[in-house]
């Protein structure tokens, strides 16, 4: 008897032990000052890591700005608080985060990193009214959920795919083009979307090929291309896969331009393509740091605190003062009260103007073209409307 | 004419490095009737090692087919070693357990290995460096390059050293006999044990090589690179007849040509519902079916189960 | 007889608090990961009675899981536009995922413990790229805004007011899961004590001579497979309402060997050996966050992945696990007695239930 009562005890134990991981609730002290808590989520494990530091940095950096410019909300002194959390790139423990910032009663949310997990976790914010403001999920699906709290200040796959497509047309002047994509749903929606856009501005799309965003061996499908003699081939995916597979589009001799999207647009696809990247094409939502309204500043002042800025950092820097901004306006920090002053606002960031359509998309959103020359990324031209 | 030519060229050069690795899978079953599933694991380790050494070198600007024999010299006793550790740890203690348990713990060793490989070298893709200059030559309207014949030329040495081991050596003779009937071979003075680690040691090795040839021809090394291609290895060796030597290299070659004939061709052929993204499921498929219609392979013996 | 009836009175009493505790204790997300939990015991326990009743390893079981939940995803969302009721599509689930399972199971009956697992390894990974690639079921997008479970009008989704206290939904979805995994132990109770409980433990041990004794081994195995893919179906449904949000990433081969580890490592064909090990592995992933964050604080970055790390040690335990005591941290005892034959048996030992 006393047997079955052992992995009770351990079990009780165990849970005992873990409840020291437990993060305490906010206190609201009654003295004319409150803690306003700002949730961030971003891969802090795994192969996204260095991304996810990057976007929590600026995250920071928004927030130390806003401490020291000590204001008052709602008739308090304000001291604003980051709670960061480690999604890992993984859509279930993204809903966990999302239910745990929930709990917390967290004021808003900056994040997620990926469209993976930003999607998931923005049907708990929306059913818990918190907004959110991801700097860096691209995938237009986030934003036509029908969901009130669901905010991007950086440019969709929509805008990204449509810019690219009449880019190579107009300004690359393709006429034939071949497309592959790497079957996730960052990489099929964007190339979709860029078949459409080329589609449309008079470009024959000769294949549409599909692969997997775990294989390093495209000869099959490269060979089949090569037949087809394209004078453009995209692909939609990480550079993870574009860099060997850019190795390989040279290898077999096929002579197209390689055009791909802001999965490709690192130092790693010039590590892993080497010398064979030469003349490729990419493009970044956005603009380059150095076009930005306030970028040089950013830049330095990041560069200071943290070193280089990977990617989104300035963008979780205005996602965050654009929340507080919006709590300013409507005097409050509770969600319920700055949540539709947060859709009208009218705020100069660091990367752009930031104003939101219906759907929670930023207005006027701009990408910059690449180029790969002489082992670097050069900006060509940004394109799209501006606002 | 040209394309086909291509896709067969690929699919070879892609065969003969399944044919490699499967040769491993199918050296071990044959002697004590277990799937290694740490195999694929190994390769990558081999892949990782070498890896490794080459960055090392290639940083101080060095260049060219030493640097990557170098690394293939450093990789071949790091999965030597793997490869008797594995069967010294996790398989013998269970030569005489039922079916399930060494299955399960060759699952456990698979896993453990990746997650190992994550942890020392991370989980991004890692850059094969550039130390070759891989000139190409035309075949018709093909292209075959450099790394390509150096792999069909080593894989074949490799082979052929094998076959010659396993058919023309003492130590191939003792091999053959503890494959047919341990106990047997044991009474005739054959210490089982010893050639049961051997058979590891030389599966590792070759396993090894493979490693650092496939981390060089696509460039990439991760610590999932071993799975997939470790499952398509023994689909290979199935498709050969697991346990014949001739079989793995035929099967290897053949799956090869298979795989980017497929992937070429499916999306044409079914017009477009099918497209290449398909051709792991074909693989799979494959095997699937060499199992359930012909498990004896192509170049095994027909047989009943021994009990 | 007395000592019994409390035991059980006092696990009920745990497993009806456990929610409120928690809640105190850790804070709601631990709530919901128990939910999670609850689900996973579920599908070890289908798993239990593929690889701990029959003796049949499967790796690739999680594609029973994703049957269940593309099924009540594609016909409770707006995905479609079908919006089926749970009464429908739970055993809706449980048949199709059965039929599966015997689908599955036909071209492997003639096969051996090693092929076994490869064919079955293949087919869990098949199944994962037709969801992934196949148009109707959404691809890599996965299908979301899945309806909440409702029965009746009471929707597990939203929160409701019971005699004048909170009940909020994962407090509701905590006890419908419970409910669920009792039957479902209830059911794999009945079973292993039946005939064919006892023709699979026959099986089990030995296939030719269970055959020579009459046993239609063909029909027994094809009844695991289902009996097990139907649980596992079950649990997928409840997954897909609760989430509300499915992708073809939640079906890895990587989930089929959790669920492995969870049956072996808990105790292969001892329920409560297969619960704990469930309840265990799926809740450790979150006991691990504070490693990650230390080493964040400590050193700036996490030099060990946790979740690697977490990875790791489960792979080493499954090996140890093995070598030194095959029937699991908490087994029945006959399966202890049948895996360590030459141990001398204690003079008190009685024969208790599995």
């Amino acid at each position: 008897m006393p047997r079955q009562l052992i992995p009770i005890v351990l079990s009780l134990i165990t849970l005992g032990l873990v409840s020291c991981g437990k993060t305490s609730a906010p206190n609201s002290a009654a003295t004319g000052e409150m803690t306003v808590l700002i949730g961030a989520s971003n891969p802090m494990t795994g192969p996204q890591a260095h991304l996810g530091k990057d976007n929590e940095n600026g995250t920071r950096l928004a927030i130390e700005d806003a401490n020291a410019l000590g204001m008052t909300i709602g008739g308090k002194k304000v001291k604003f608080e980051l709670v960061s959390e480690d999604d890992a790139a993984d859509p279930k423990t993204g809903t966990i985060v999302a239910q745990k910032f929930v709990d917390q009663k967290v004021s808003g949310v900056i994040g997620h990193l990926n469209s993976g997990t930003t999607i998931p976790a923005s049907r708990i914010y929306s059913e818990a009214g918190i907004p959110q403001i991801s700097p860096s999920a691209t995938n237009p699906k986030y934003t036509h959920q029908g969901f009130k709290t669901a905010f991007r200040v950086i440019p969709n796959d929509t805008q990204q795919g449509g810019e690219l497509g009449r880019y190579v047309a107009s300004k690359i002047g393709a006429k034939t083009a071949a497309v592959m994509d790497d079957t996730t749903q960052y990489g099929q929606g964007l190339a979709n979307q860029f078949e459409e856009a080329a589609k449309a501005a008079g470009v024959m799309i000769l294949t549409h090929e599909h692969t997997d965003d775990k294989a390093t061996d495209f000869q099959a499908i490269l060979t089949n291309i090569k037949a087809k003699k394209p004078d453009i081939i995209f692909y939609g995916g990480m550079d993870a896969q574009s860099g060997p597979m850019m190795k390989q589009i040279r290898s077999l001799g096929i002579p197209a331009k390689f055009i791909t999207g802001d999965g490709g647009c690192s130092t790693e696809f010039l590590s892993l393509a080497g010398t064979s990247g030469e003349g490729a094409y990419c493009s970044l939502p956005g603009m380059p740091i150095e076009k930005m309204p306030k970028g040089e500043d950013f830049k330095k002042r990041f560069n200071a605190k943290y070193g280089e800025i990977q990617d989104y950092a300035p963008y979780c820097y205005d996602a965050v003062m654009v929340m507080i901004d919006a709590m300013k306006r409507a005097d409050s920090a509770l969600p319920a009260k700055y949540l539709p002053e947060l859709a009208k606002s009218n705020f100069d960031g660091v990367t752009a103007h930031i104003s939101f359509d219906d759907n929670g998309d930023l207005k006027g959103g701009v990408i910059t073209v690449y180029q790969l020359r002489s082992g670097k990324w050069v900006a060509l031209e940004t394109l799209g409307a501006k606002p | 004419m040209d394309i086909f030519l291509q896709q067969v060229i690929n699919g070879l050069v892609q065969g003969s490095l399944y044919a490699l690795v499967a040769l491993g899978y199918t050296m071990v079953y044959g002697i004590i009737e277990l799937v290694n599933f740490a195999h694929g694991e190994v390769v990558m380790v081999g892949a990782m090692v070498g890896l490794s050494v080459i960055e090392r070198l290639a940083a101080r600007g060095d260049t060219g087919w030493g640097v990557i024999a170098i690394g293939v010299l450093v990789a071949i006793p790091s999965c030597m070693a793997l490869g008797l550790g594995i069967e010294r740890v996790a398989y013998r203690p269970l030569r005489k357990a039922p079916r399930l348990a060494p299955l399960i713990s060759a699952i456990g060793v698979s896993i453990a290995l990746q997650q190992l490989a994550a942890l020392i070298w991370g989980r991004n893709y890692l850059h094969y460096p550039d130390v070759l200059s891989n000139p190409q030559f035309h075949i018709g309207g093909a292209v075959i390059t450099q790394v390509q014949l150096v792999i069909l030329a080593t894989t074949g040495i490799l082979m052929l050293l094998t076959w010659l081991i396993v058919q023309k050596t003492a130590l191939g003779r003792a091999m053959r006999a503890s494959a047919q009937n341990p106990s047997v071979a044991g009474l005739m003075g054959v210490n089982v044990d010893r050639i049961i680690a051997l058979t590891f040691l030389m599966g590792s090795g070759l396993a090894a090589v493979a490693g650092v040839l496939v981390g060089t021809y696509y460039g990439v090394g991760n610590h999932t690179m071993g799975f997939m291609l470790g499952l398509k290895a023994f689909t290979a060796a199935v498709l050969g007849g697991i346990g014949s030597l001739n079989g793995a290299m035929l099967g290897g070659l053949l799956l090869g040509v298979i795989e980017n004939l497929g992937a070429g061709y499916l999306g044409s052929v079914t017009n477009g519902t099918i497209g290449s993204n398909y051709s792991d499921v074909l693989a799979f498929i494959m095997l699937i079916a060499v199992l359930v219609f012909r498990p004896s392979g192509l170049m095994g013996e027909r047989g009943s189960e021994k009990v | 007889m007395n000592k019994r009836i409390l035991i059980w009175l006092l696990c009920l009493a745990v497993v009806l608090a456990l929610p409120f505790g928690t809640d105190a204790l850790l804070g709601r997300s631990w709530v919901r990961l128990l939910d999670f939990a609850l689900l996973y015991a579920m599908l070890a326990l289908g798993l239990n009675i593929v690889v701990g009743y029959a003796g049949l390893l499967d790796l690739g079981y999680v594609a029973f899981y994703a049957v269940g939940a593309y099924l009540y995803a594609m016909l409770a969302s707006p995905h479609i536009g079908m919006h089926w009721p749970l009464w429908a599509l739970l055993p809706m689930g449980a048949l199709l995922a059965a039929s599966f399972g015997a689908v599955l199971g036909a071209p492997t009956l003639g096969l051996r413990g090693d092929y076994l697992a490869i064919v079955t390894m293949g087919f869990g990974e098949i199944i994962r790229l037709f969801l992934r690639n196949l148009n109707i079921t959404n691809g890599p997008a996965g299908i979301d805004l899945i309806d909440p479970i409702q029965i009746g009008g009471f929707s597990f989704g939203s929160s409701h007011s019971l005699l004048g206290w909170d009940l909020p939904s994962i407090y509701s979805y905590y006890f419908l899961f419970v409910v669920l995994t009792a039957l479902i132990v209830l059911v794999s109770y009945r079973l292993s004590d039946s005939r064919i409980g006892r023709a699979w433990a026959a099986i089990r041990e030995d296939e030719i001579a269970a055959k020579s004794m009459g046993l239609n081994t063909r029909y027994l195995k094809l009844m695991a497979f289902a009996m097990g893919a139907a649980f596992g179906g079950i649990s997928g449904v409840l997954f897909a309402g609760f989430q509300g949000f499915i992708s073809p990433e939640s079906f890895t081969m990587g989930e089929s060997v959790m669920i492995l580890c969870m049956v072996v490592l808990g105790g292969m064909g001892h329920l409560s050996g297969v619960i704990m090990g469930a309840i265990l592995l799926a809740i450790l992933p979150e006991a691990f966050r504070p490693l990650s964050q230390f080493q964040q604080i400590t050193f700036g970055h996490v030099w060990l992945d946790p979740a690697n790390l977490r990875m790791l040690m489960f792979a080493l335990a499954l090996i140890m696990v093995m070598i030194l005591r095959p029937e699991g941290l908490w087994p029945s005892p006959v399966r202890r007695r049948e895996l360590h034959p030459n141990d001398a048996m204690p003079a008190s030992a009685q024969k208790e239930g599995p």
